[in-house]
């Protein structure tokens, strides 16, 4: 449903063409990050901290030195010193230095012949720690009693006073708060919580690295960023970014977790160690939860003031998050920032607190800390809605954030479809479904920023006319078929006479890694300007040819053509006549664009779920869910449909069952899937989508991003429909049984 | 003048003023200007901000600024 007046009428965008790379993830054929494998080959093991504060006295690897096989033995020792800032927060969490600051921080490693050699030989490696107080909640982290994590860790924004974990302090809003409380008829006030999560890709972390003596290295890596990697691991390594050359592989998910390194820089100088022959690491899922990124677990305070016809007349937020024991890692600015973003209020305030804790070290995880934010506010919102007999949506469509009005961030929104997707949301048959007993309807909103950043693509055309697209951002959601999409739509030809490739570091400038939603977008527009650049070459060409003036040529319907009658009369000349003889008109036609993209447009959504508690268990079935969200445009509908899916079931994940569990030893207790529990088929309906299209201006095809702002509303709307069905309210995720039980009984006694 | 609508929690660092008035024709002019004003500023800049112009976030230092533009400085923003 387009609803501007934006080109339309697309031969290609639009349409939903087979993916490129279905037939070789269904056959076995993609080359994933542990199918990379090289002559020579070695095979690395990780000796991890047990424990979740430890200083690390003694490390002797004398006995796996000895076993034959065993090629090398890493320490921090074999790491530069120096470093500063976020280079420093790298290759400690790569390595721990002095003191371990959590469980499962890597503490040495080992490369061998085979993996089980390795494995056996990290388990010789004998560490001694000296084991220290840990704390693992957020708030607890606060207290004065709190173990000290790193002292002198907190920059400049923190107020004098705070404990020595608190390392960050934002605070920004507008408006008269005390005014806008006054103006309200119901002020209400509560405080939310949400645990950890996990990323949950399928596929983990895998590399082979090889590097030697000289700094000259290569590594194949599973990543959404092959320049950062080649960034952060020669800054851990303390070599030079242009002599490590990175390949990405195909992806197995990443949203998010896949941003940064974790234990690439460990091949690399295992590698370094062993002569130069190649290093294979791959983690365990244990390693993966243990070691990797999830996000922050959150403690946030949401105070509202509405009128009685639903009017917001205030809002105010204090936000506590834990990223781990690094500063900078935490998403608290951004669960800040979107908190409000949906609303047009008159009055608002955020606070927010970054807090160490002995936790790994957080990564992005899909519009970082977006849906905590919305955990917190959507839920007091619909607590508000129900106490004055409001209906939810229309309150969301009497406040919703439009074009020209005051972000709650602070600057003045352009173009942004909400209203159109809460339009779309309450004209939808789902919420006419009756309900029955023990079952609830819940309404949320959600945002995203989205993101443009540092891109390079690269196009050329083939002796035969078709074309090749060299792009910089690995493909974690079909930006394949979405470049290809838009780069054929441009130079007129069927989408299946293009492929793109997703190439190294060597074969273009600085790509931003996929993150932010922006791989259609920033690089969907680098690839539309690289193909207008062919078509001018091409145009000229022709021209050259005919013996007319280049200006006389113009490009309709992948064919060179004389422009109007007083250009020439010559028949249209095709892609494949011109990349047929190109070496013999001047060389190899290609185009090329490079930029920092901005122009990109956030992304609003609304969802809709039905659940059924069950009174007797407290579990909660998903009944039925709808996505309803801007796209701006969708260049493939059924990718986008896709990410919709994809962020609810994370979303519906997060709400009722995933979470980090700690014992009291701050130990993880939940290290594989069958403990830590993601959505399967069996747990979720058919998810019906909405794609509401209100064109970025800032983009030729009018693209927003669609990867991320699907994960926000889930956490609320299920806490909506858990309190729809049972009257009981949960404040702290995951929803999960035990939880939902204790809430109806609790209801039950009075005490809800 | 540009006027640099500033977070307030870098009020303390900035004379107690949320709206800077400062000369610049470009991104970059402006982020100068507010830390030659202010330098208690410069660690914040230097861990990075977004800059909005009228709505949208530049990254082009050189980009340029007027006096009519909106003008915030916001928190850095990561996306997965």
């Amino acid at each position: 449903m387009p609803k501007d007046d934006l080109k339309t009428g697309y031969r290609i965008v639009g349409t939903r063409p087979d993916r490129p790379d279905g037939l070789d993830k269904v056959t076995g054929r993609a080359r994933y990050g542990a199918d990379i494998s090289a002559p020579g080959m070695l095979h690395a093991a990780v000796v991890r901290s047990p424990h979740a504060h430890a200083r690390i006295i003694r490390i002797d690897a004398s006995k796996a030195l000895v076993l034959d096989g065993v090629k090398a033995v890493i320490t921090r020792a074999d790491f530069p010193t120096g470093l500063t800032g976020e280079d420093w927060n790298l290759q400690e969490n790569t390595i721990a230095g002095d003191v371990a600051l959590y469980d499962g921080h890597a503490v040495a490693a080992v490369a061998a012949t085979s993996k089980l050699l390795a494995q056996d030989a990290a388990r010789l490696i004998e560490v001694v720690y000296e084991v220290l107080p840990h704390v693992i909640d957020v708030d607890a982290a606060m207290q004065p009693d709190a173990p000290v994590i790193r002292a002198g860790t907190a920059d400049h924004s923190v107020p004098e006073g705070m404990h020595p974990n608190v390392v960050k302090y934002i605070d920004f809003g507008h408006g008269d708060l005390e005014a806008g409380f006054a103006a309200a008829d119901l002020v209400r006030a509560q405080t939310y919580k949400t645990e950890a999560t996990h990323q949950g890709y399928i596929e983990p972390h895998a590399c082979l690295g090889q590097m030697g003596a000289d700094g000259k290295g290569e590594m194949w890596v599973c990543t959404q960023g092959q320049w950062y990697i080649r960034r952060m691991c020669s800054a851990v390594l303390g070599t030079d970014a242009s002599q490590l050359r990175v390949t990405p592989s195909e992806i197995g998910g990443g949203f998010g977790g896949k941003t940064t390194i974790f234990m690439e820089p460990l091949a690399l100088a295992l590698s370094r160690k062993a002569g130069g022959r190649p290093v294979k690491l791959v983690m365990s899922r244990a390693e993966v939860l243990r070691a990797t990124g999830p996000t922050a677990s959150a403690s946030m305070d949401v105070k509202l003031g509405m009128k009685a016809d639903g009017t917001l007349t205030a809002a105010q937020v204090n936000f506590r998050m834990q990223g781990g024991a690094f500063i900078g890692s935490s998403p608290v600015g951004e669960a800040l920032s979107c908190a409000l973003a949906c609303y047009t209020i008159p009055a608002v305030h955020h606070e927010g607190y970054e807090v160490l804790a002995n936790r790994p070290k957080a990564a992005a995880y899909r519009a970082p800390g977006s849906p905590m934010a919305a955990f917190a506010v959507e839920s007091l919102l619909d607590e508000m809605c129900r106490e004055l007999g409001l209906d939810p949506l229309a309150v969301r469509l009497k406040n919703a954030a439009r074009e020209g009005a005051k972000a709650s961030y602070g600057p003045t929104y352009n173009r942004i479809g909400l209203v159109e997707t809460l339009e779309a949301t309450m004209a939808h048959a789902n919420l006419k479904v009756p309900l029955g007993p023990n079952q609830g309807r819940g309404v949320a909103s959600g945002f995203w920023f989205n993101h443009g950043g540092e891109t390079s693509v690269s196009l050329a055309i083939g002796e035969d006319g078709t074309v090749t697209v060299s792009v910089g951002t690995p493909d974690i959601g079909g930006s394949r078929a979405s470049l290809g999409m838009m780069t054929a739509e441009t130079l007129g030809i069927p989408y299946e006479a293009v492929r793109v490739n997703i190439v190294e570091t060597g074969a273009l400038g600085v790509n931003e890694p996929t993150h932010g939603s922006r791989a259609t977008f920033a690089s969907g527009l680098a690839a539309v300007e690289a193909a207008k650049q062919a078509i001018k070459t091409m145009c000229a060409r022709a021209a050259a040819e005919w013996g007319i003036d280049a200006d006389a040529v113009e490009w309709i319907d992948g064919a060179a053509a004389p422009a109007g009658p007083n250009a020439g009369k010559f028949p249209p000349m095709s892609i494949a006549e011109i990349g047929a003889k190109m070496g013999s008109t001047g060389g190899p036609i290609s185009g090329h664009h490079e930029v920092t993209a901005g122009g990109f447009g956030a992304s609003f959504g609304a969802h809709v779920v039905d659940v059924e508690v069950d009174p007797e268990t407290g579990r909660t079935t998903v009944l039925r869910y709808l996505v309803v969200q801007d796209a701006g445009r969708a260049i493939h509908p059924a990718y986008v449909e896709g990410q919709y899916h994809g962020g609810a079931v994370q979303g519906i994940g997060w709400a009722l069952n995933e979470e980090y569990v700690y014992g009291a030893d701050g130990r993880l207790q939940n290290t594989v899937f069958l403990d830590y529990r993601i959505p399967v088929a069996s747990d979720l309906p058919m998810i019906d989508t909405v794609i509401v299209e209100v064109p970025n201006p800032g983009h030729p095809y009018g693209v927003r991003g669609v990867g991320e702002t699907g994960i926000t509303p889930p956490l609320p709307a299920l806490a909506n429909a858990i309190a729809a069905a049972t009257g009981a309210r949960l404040r702290s995720l995951p929803m999960s049984p035990p939880k939902v039980l204790a809430a109806i009984k609790a209801k039950a006694n009075g005490q809800g | 003048m540009v006027k640099v609508n500033l977070w307030s929690g870098l009020r303390r660092f900035a004379a107690d003023q949320t709206v800077v008035p400062v000369e610049a024709r470009t991104v970059r002019e402006m982020l100068d200007a507010l830390t030659a004003a202010h330098p208690a500023l410069l660690p914040f800049i230097k861990a990075g901000v977004s800059v909005s112009v009228n709505g949208q976030i530049v990254t082009d230092l050189n980009a340029p600024v007027a006096p009519e533009d909106e003008v915030y400085l916001i928190q850095r923003i990561k996306g997965g």
